[in-house]
Formats: C-alpha cells, sequence, structure tokens
C-alpha cells in the first residue's frame, strides 16, 4: 500500500465483509505531540478471541478464496515501521475497533494520500452503510456523516456521480482549510 | 464547523429529481463490479472506480449499476473488474488500468460488444497462466 488512505479503505471493506451498517473512521494529526492516530470502528459481525489473536498473521485469512490475508498485517507493519502502534479489539456481535498511530516526522511514515477518494469509493460501492468520518488537525476539525447527506438528498442516490464528485470536492477544500489554519 | 452545504444537495437534489438512478434490483443496463480486496487496492483498484464514476458523470449514464466486491483468488492479475450486462454471461477484466477502464466502458458497458483483448476469459472462469 502507497499511502494510508489505501489501507483505510482496504480495512473498511473488510467490516463491510463483516456485514457493517456503520463505520467511524477517525483520524488526529497532533503536531505537538508529532503523533498521528487513525482509529477506525464498526458494528459488524466482529472477532472471537481465537480469530482476533490471528488477525494480524500474514498466513490467516477467513475467506476461502485464498490462504493468506495481508491486509491488517500491512496496516499493523505501516505503524511499527513509523515508531507508532498498532492495535485491534473486536467481539463477536458487537463489532470491531482498530487504532494505528505514527509519529509524523518519522521518515518512514506514509504519506495519508488520497482520503476523499478512499471515501467516494466507499460510498459507491456501499450506499447501504453509513460512514462516519472526522478528522482532526491539532484543534480543528472536519466531520462527515453519510446519514446526514442522506436524509438531505432525500430519493437521490447517495452514489450518483454527481453528488459524489460535489463530496469530494467538499472533502478536500474543507481539509486543505484545516491544513492552512495554525 | 464547515460542511456540504445544504443549497448544494438541493440543487443537484433539484436537477435529479425527473432522473432515477438505479439501484440494486432495478433495471440497468449493466451492472459494472470492482474487486477491491487488500490485492485490488494496492494495485490501483480504487482509480478503476473513481474512472468508472467520472466516466457515468461525463456521459451522463444512468442506467449503470457500479458496486464492489472483495477478492476473487486471482490477486496477481488486479486491478480488476467484471462486467454483467443485463441477460448476458459476466466478463471478467484483468491487470486493468485507468485507459483500458475508459475502452470497456466504452465498448462494453455502453457498446455491448467484450473487449477480449482485457478478458480474463468469457463466462467461465478460466486462468491463463502461461501468460504471466
Amino acid at each position: 500500500m502507497e499511502d494510508l488512505s489505501l489501507h483505510i479503505l482496504d480495512v473498511a471493506e473488510n467490516s463491510i465483509r463483516a456485514q457493517a451498517k456503520k463505520i467511524t473512521i477517525k483520524i488526529q494529526e497532533n503536531r505537538s505531540k508529532d503523533l498521528l492516530s487513525l482509529d477506525i470502528c464498526d458494528n459488524g459481525e466482529g472477532m472471537d478471541q481465537k480469530t482476533l489473536q490471528k488477525a494480524v498473521d500474514p498466513f490467516f485469512s477467513t475467506q476461502k478464496s485464498r490462504r493468506f490475508g495481508l491486509g491488517l498485517s500491512l496496516l499493523s507493519q505501516a505503524a511499527q515501521m513509523a515508531n507508532g502502534h498498532f492495535s485491534i479489539q473486536s467481539q463477536p456481535g458487537k463489532g470491531t475497533k482498530l487504532r494505528a498511530t505514527f509519529q509524523i516526522s518519522h521518515l518512514d511514515t506514509k504519506p495519508l494520500g488520497n482520503i476523499p477518494e478512499t471515501l467516494t469509493t466507499l460510498m459507491m460501492g456501499h450506499p447501504e452503510v453509513d460512514f462516519q468520518y472526522e478528522h482532526k488537525i491539532n484543534h480543528s476539525k472536519y466531520s462527515l456523516d453519510t446519514q446526514n447527506i442522506k436524509s438531505q438528498l432525500k430519493e437521490i442516490p447517495l452514489n450518483s456521480p454527481k453528488v459524489l464528485n460535489k463530496i469530494k470536492k467538499n472533502i478536500k477544500e474543507e481539509l486543505d482549510n484545516l491544513r492552512r489554519q495554525k | 464547523m464547515p460542511k456540504l452545504k445544504i443549497q448544494d444537495l438541493e440543487k443537484i437534489r433539484e436537477k435529479r429529481k425527473r432522473t432515477t438512478m438505479i439501484r440494486e434490483g432495478g433495471d440497468y443496463r449493466a451492472k459494472v463490479t470492482v474487486h477491491m480486496g487488500t490485492c485490488g487496492i494496492s494495485a490501483g483498484a480504487r482509480d478503476i472506480m473513481n474512472t468508472l464514476i467520472n466516466q457515468i458523470e461525463e456521459k451522463d449514464i444512468k442506467d449503470v449499476l457500479v458496486t464492489n466486491s472483495g477478492c476473487a483468488g486471482l490477486c496477481s492479475r488486479e486491478p480488476m473488474m467484471t462486467v454483467e450486462v443485463t441477460g448476458q454471461a459476466p466478463v471478467k477484466y484483468v491487470d486493468l488500468t485507468k485507459e483500458k477502464t475508459k475502452e470497456v466502458f466504452e465498448k462494453h458497458v455502453l457498446g455491448g460488444n467484450i473487449v477480449q483483448k482485457y478478458a480474463l476469459g468469457k463466462g467461465s472462469e478460466k486462468t491463463d497462466y502461461g501468460k504471466e
């Protein structure tokens, strides 16, 4: 994976495969602590202790199409490489929560990448799932909730390309604004 | 907290009121599935998805359904997508790029003609390992 936005897309796709109906993605960039954290939480079917222990093992997968599962092991490696940590918690029937942290100034910290495209790709493929996105840079915050957007759109589907491109532009502009603030 | 303006969404809503976008289960000309497993994503599936979104907007198409699925077990041939024109056998396209995706969209999704040179196999799931 080239950047963190692709890891986010990958993990969210895991959640959807686990029947999640709501996925919360939270990014916090704290410059004074030199810390970037990524929290993803879903209300999917969750994992039991045995599965959870093997979740970051690259030679384990719950899928039958192949005998390896690289997604979580790659994210965990990306965090460790960047002087950060990776942790995952899960409860069968409740959902899964994961957290990855990165040292912002570390040479091996991957760039954030294209967050707007990751979010619109998820909305296009899974308009029935609710996505909550929160991005905090120091003390300023941007947030987006597809449930709100859907209620404003009424009968227009969230995955109409016109709507998605508008959302993509909005996320990009607002994140750029956050970055310009001190 | 600056947000998506309600007026913006209202505007789109007005414009789209009389045109119904298709949904899963509705009537559509074709369904395109982009494979979004870890393998697909790291090989560029997100670009393929966004190329499709832009093609649909550019050409103002309302009866093509685009969706995501997971790994199809052919990781070395990613990015992949499956095109299913209603009433016909699904076709898997492999080793995609933005340009190939545009070509397949125009010729197969809209035109109904399979682009054989990018297809993995027509109908069945035969693989051609010798080619790699």
